[in-house]
């Protein structure tokens, strides 16, 4: 049966289209059939993080409108032959998309693909909407600041009453926290939420914590998903992220600061 | 304790700032989230109708919208002042 997973948020700017990217390439990567599709129409950058900017010929909103067929709009991805991605429009409005249109488009999909990651806009208009609106996942991706946990909890609401889950009664969707920009050093300073703090919040299930990292930015520089880069902490990070999904038991990592010279001599532990 | 977290908790912590404002403020946006949409044009229209009678402040009426497996339950709170009589 196929899994429509949502990345979500609210808030801007927290990590969801790195983390669309990462997860469903790390899917994929697992022998899973994936499909990524990018919901921010007029501000589309998941083919960028992808790194299949310059294949795009068809969008999401030539397919909706029967302009393009589903097989001639979806892009497969040079790194795995498990990996779809389906651009969003970049010229037309937001309103292009419709309810009818999109299930429809997910319906088809479902057949063929065992993962499809929905990559969510920011903020809770009609994109974001209809991003979450099919969803049987959701991960929530929150960063350790103030905002970013307020604007989580106002989608879960959404998601809770306004999901097609909700409106038909059917089990809720499952909502799972991905806690991304996480330093642990300034954790144990006090400067910043930490993870407990956060779950204690939104009391969600934590699929896991993405520290704040380099590698992100390099990676989105070369348009390769940094999962790809497994020497990295972020990309193990979300490694990790995708086993447990998946059902694997896999210890929770860099939650606790790295240790220094300085810190080894005097950090105690 | 080591050498190092002795200094560290001398300072004071803005995270535990933030955790604080975010409780009270996530549990008030849920407690609300709940509410039926025709919550706060129901308080002003009934705010009227009691001015019509009563000299009452703005906030001198609360509405309550609770809902549990069961029933659901709107409590009108509505605080009269010392000389309620309006010339009539």
């Amino acid at each position: 049966m196929a899994r429509i997973i949502v990345v979500t948020s609210g808030k801007g700017g927290v990590g969801k289209t790195t983390t669309s990217a990462a997860i469903a390439m790390g899917l994929a990567k697992k022998g899973h059939k994936t499909a990524v599709i990018d919901f921010d129409v007029g501000l589309r950058n998941l083919d960028l993080i992808m790194g299949c900017e310059r294949r795009v010929v068809y969008d999401f909103v030539n397919v909706i409108n029967g302009e393009a067929t589903l097989n001639q709009a979806l892009i497969r991805d040079k790194n795995c032959n498990q990996l779809y991605i389906l651009p969003a429009s970049q010229t037309r409005d937001k309103d292009a998309l419709t309810q009818e249109g999109v299930g429809k488009i997910l319906d088809e999909l479902k057949k063929e693909f065992k993962y499809i990651v929905c990559d969510s806009p920011a903020g809770i208009e009609k994109g974001a909407h209809l991003a979450m609106y099919f969803a049987d996942d959701a991960f929530i991706v929150t960063n350790p600041e103030v905002s970013s946990v307020r604007d989580s909890d106002r989608m879960l609401g959404i998601l809770s009453s306004k999901s097609r889950r909700a409106e038909q009664n059917e089990e809720p969707i499952k909502e799972y926290l991905l806690l991304s920009r996480y330093s642990p050093d300034r954790v144990k300073l006090g400067e910043m939420l930490s993870v407990d703090d956060v779950q204690e919040i939104l009391s969600l299930h934590l699929l896991g914590v993405i520290p704040e990292s380099k590698s992100v930015l390099n990676a989105s520089n070369s348009g390769t998903p940094v999962i790809l880069d497994e020497k990295s902490d972020a990309g193990q990070a979300y490694a990790d992220i995708v086993a447990r999904y998946l059902g694997e038991d896999r210890p929770h990592r860099f939650i606790d600061e790295k240790k220094g010279l300085f810190g080894k001599l005097f950090g105690g532990r | 304790m080591s050498l190092l977290d002795y200094f560290r908790i001398s300072k004071a912590s803005s995270a535990s700032l933030a955790k604080e404002r975010l409780q009270i403020l996530v549990a008030h946006e849920r407690t609300s989230r709940n509410q039926p949409s025709y919550l706060p044009q129901l308080q002003k229209e009934l705010l009227e109708v009691i001015r019509k009678y009563v000299n009452v402040g703005q906030d001198a009426i609360s509405v309550n919208f609770e809902q549990n497996d069961t029933q659901e339950t709107l409590e009108l709170n509505i605080v009269l002042p010392d000389h309620p009589t309006k010339t009539s």
